[in-house]
């Protein structure tokens, strides 16, 4: 369609007035909103206000749209099942799925055990979620990685609390509403995560990479010694994540590490706990700066 | 024998003229609320991995542009995009700078090309949900590198073919916005 006469140039003047504001205001626009990227890509917890309170206006109509999101995957679950070898299958499939990433994850603790016994007597006992919700959905169209769960302020989450699914790590607290809260992601770009092989106590980092995949990478480089299908844990150090938590499966073997696949997929999440920090006083004297005594 | 009169012949495109008038309140509102619709629709049904879904407001906003100007001022990016920037998970200001600057390309755009196919639109929306993808992509912080580009690439897709149906979507939504409602005098 063609544009309209408005902007045409004309003889009066308010219509040329009117026409110049509007490149003037949109200019204005564009240089603020320029501003504001700079300001928020400096401080990126700047505006985290202003996106909690949109969020928890939202809230109810996220959580509505949450359960149905749960309940059309399971009725495409069950449909893929008839097809396949009838309804169970999916759901055997799905239980046998989270039985291997158990076994892995009671290895890990077994070796944990042994450890700790020769620390004399430290307590592992498993802490109390700080809350269970939904995960009620992610950024699913920008590049960084954040999900969105329907707890926050009011229910006790904190800042730097993790969040798993019953399969595994889903991510970490980044800024905390009222009643939701901003995740980070394990497959964003700006997440890292100290993690460990069971069998062998291989020790590496797995690193977002912006797309659904980690970068695992081995802290001791030598000869490589993982293979396809290797599954790792948390290793705890941090303190933010408790030691022994699923998190991704090696499918590709590269150089100085592996891709690997996250084990809690976010779009097959339904719902979350969130947990407490696992070593809260360790974090705590991690951001003391090293020129500041930490005993008085 | 007098001939039946024609039933059509007292209604226009948008229904009965008799004793119905277009809403201004609508004509003006339909627009702005379905881009705002769009942005938060981002957020609410799927969950994902990777990013997959369109910048749906950004469509939204072209697909308005594009096909009924005049409708929306040169000033729109800025309330639409703050609104964007509050659901979209990246930086605040990335909308808020990339729908103005879109707002300010189809203006230069449409002095030059001011009879357009709907190919050409969609060639000139495809050029620009491009671009926003590329930048957005810079702007979001992450480290550029082969495997955010890869990751893009479905998102483009997607985007770029679903274009046509965001035009029908939009081409429905301005029938609705001038529909003729009761006036009563």
């Amino acid at each position: 369609m063609a544009p309209s006469e408005q902007r045409r140039s004309s003889y009066s003047r308010r219509a040329q007035y009117g026409v110049f504001t509007g490149y003037v205001l949109a200019t204005a626009g564009a240089l603020l909103g320029a501003a504001l990227l700079a300001l928020s890509l400096w401080r990126p917890d700047s505006f985290s206000g202003p996106r909690n309170v949109a969020r928890d206006t939202v809230e109810p109509a996220v959580q509505a749209t949450a359960a149905g999101r749960a309940e059309g995957k399971g009725l495409f679950d069950t449909i893929g099942g008839y097809f396949r070898a009838g309804s169970q299958n999916a759901e055997l499939r799905k239980e046998l799925e989270i039985a291997r990433i158990r076994l892995a994850e009671a290895e890990a603790v077994a070796q944990e055990n042994v450890r700790l016994k020769q620390l004399l007597e430290l307590s592992t006992s498993e802490a109390e979620p700080v809350a269970v919700t939904r995960f009620v959905g992610s950024s699913a169209a920008s590049s960084r990685r954040f999900g969105y769960i329907g707890a926050g302020r009011d229910e006790g989450v904190e800042v730097g609390m993790p969040v798993r699914s019953p399969r595994g790590v889903v991510g970490r607290v980044l800024e905390v509403g009222a009643s939701t809260a901003r995740v980070l992601l394990l497959t964003d770009s700006q997440s890292v995560l100290p993690v460990r092989r069971p069998e062998g106590d291989v020790i590496a980092f797995a690193e977002g990479r912006g797309d659904s995949l980690l970068r695992i990478r081995l802290i001791n480089l030598g000869i490589n010694p993982l293979k396809k299908g290797d599954m790792f844990v948390t290793s705890g150090t941090g303190g933010y994540y408790r030691p022994g938590t699923a998190v991704a499966i090696v499918t590709e073997v590269t150089d100085d590490g592996a891709l690997a696949q996250i084990v809690s997929d976010p779009a097959a999440t339904d719902y979350v706990s969130v947990q407490p920090v696992w070593q809260g006083e360790t974090v705590a004297t991690a951001q003391i700066p090293v020129e500041q005594a930490i005993s008085e | 024998m007098i001939q039946r009169i024609n039933p059509k012949a007292r209604h226009d495109a948008y229904g009965s003229r008799i004793n119905r008038d277009h809403s201004p309140l609508r004509a003006t509102i339909v627009p702005w609320v379905s881009i705002l619709l769009a942005s938060l629709l981002q957020i609410l049904p799927v969950a994902t991995a990777l990013p997959i879904l369109p910048p749906l407001g950004l469509m939204m906003l072209l697909g308005w542009r594009l096909f009924q100007p005049g409708v929306l001022p040169v000033w729109a990016g800025f309330p639409l995009g703050l609104f964007d920037d509050l659901f979209s998970g990246q930086p605040f200001g990335s909308a808020i700078l990339l729908f103005s600057l879109a707002m300010l390309a189809i203006e230069l755009i449409e002095r030059r090309l001011p009879w357009r196919s709907f190919a050409l639109d969609w060639a000139i929306a495809s050029g620009i949900l491009t671009a926003y993808l590329l930048a957005a992509v810079l702007f979001s912080g992450a480290p550029p590198g082969l495997p955010v580009a890869v990751a893009m690439v479905p998102q483009l897709l997607l985007s770029l073919l679903l274009f046509p149906i965001i035009a029908r979507m939009v081409a429905w939504l301005d029938r609705l916005r001038l529909r003729r409602v009761r006036v009563v005098r």
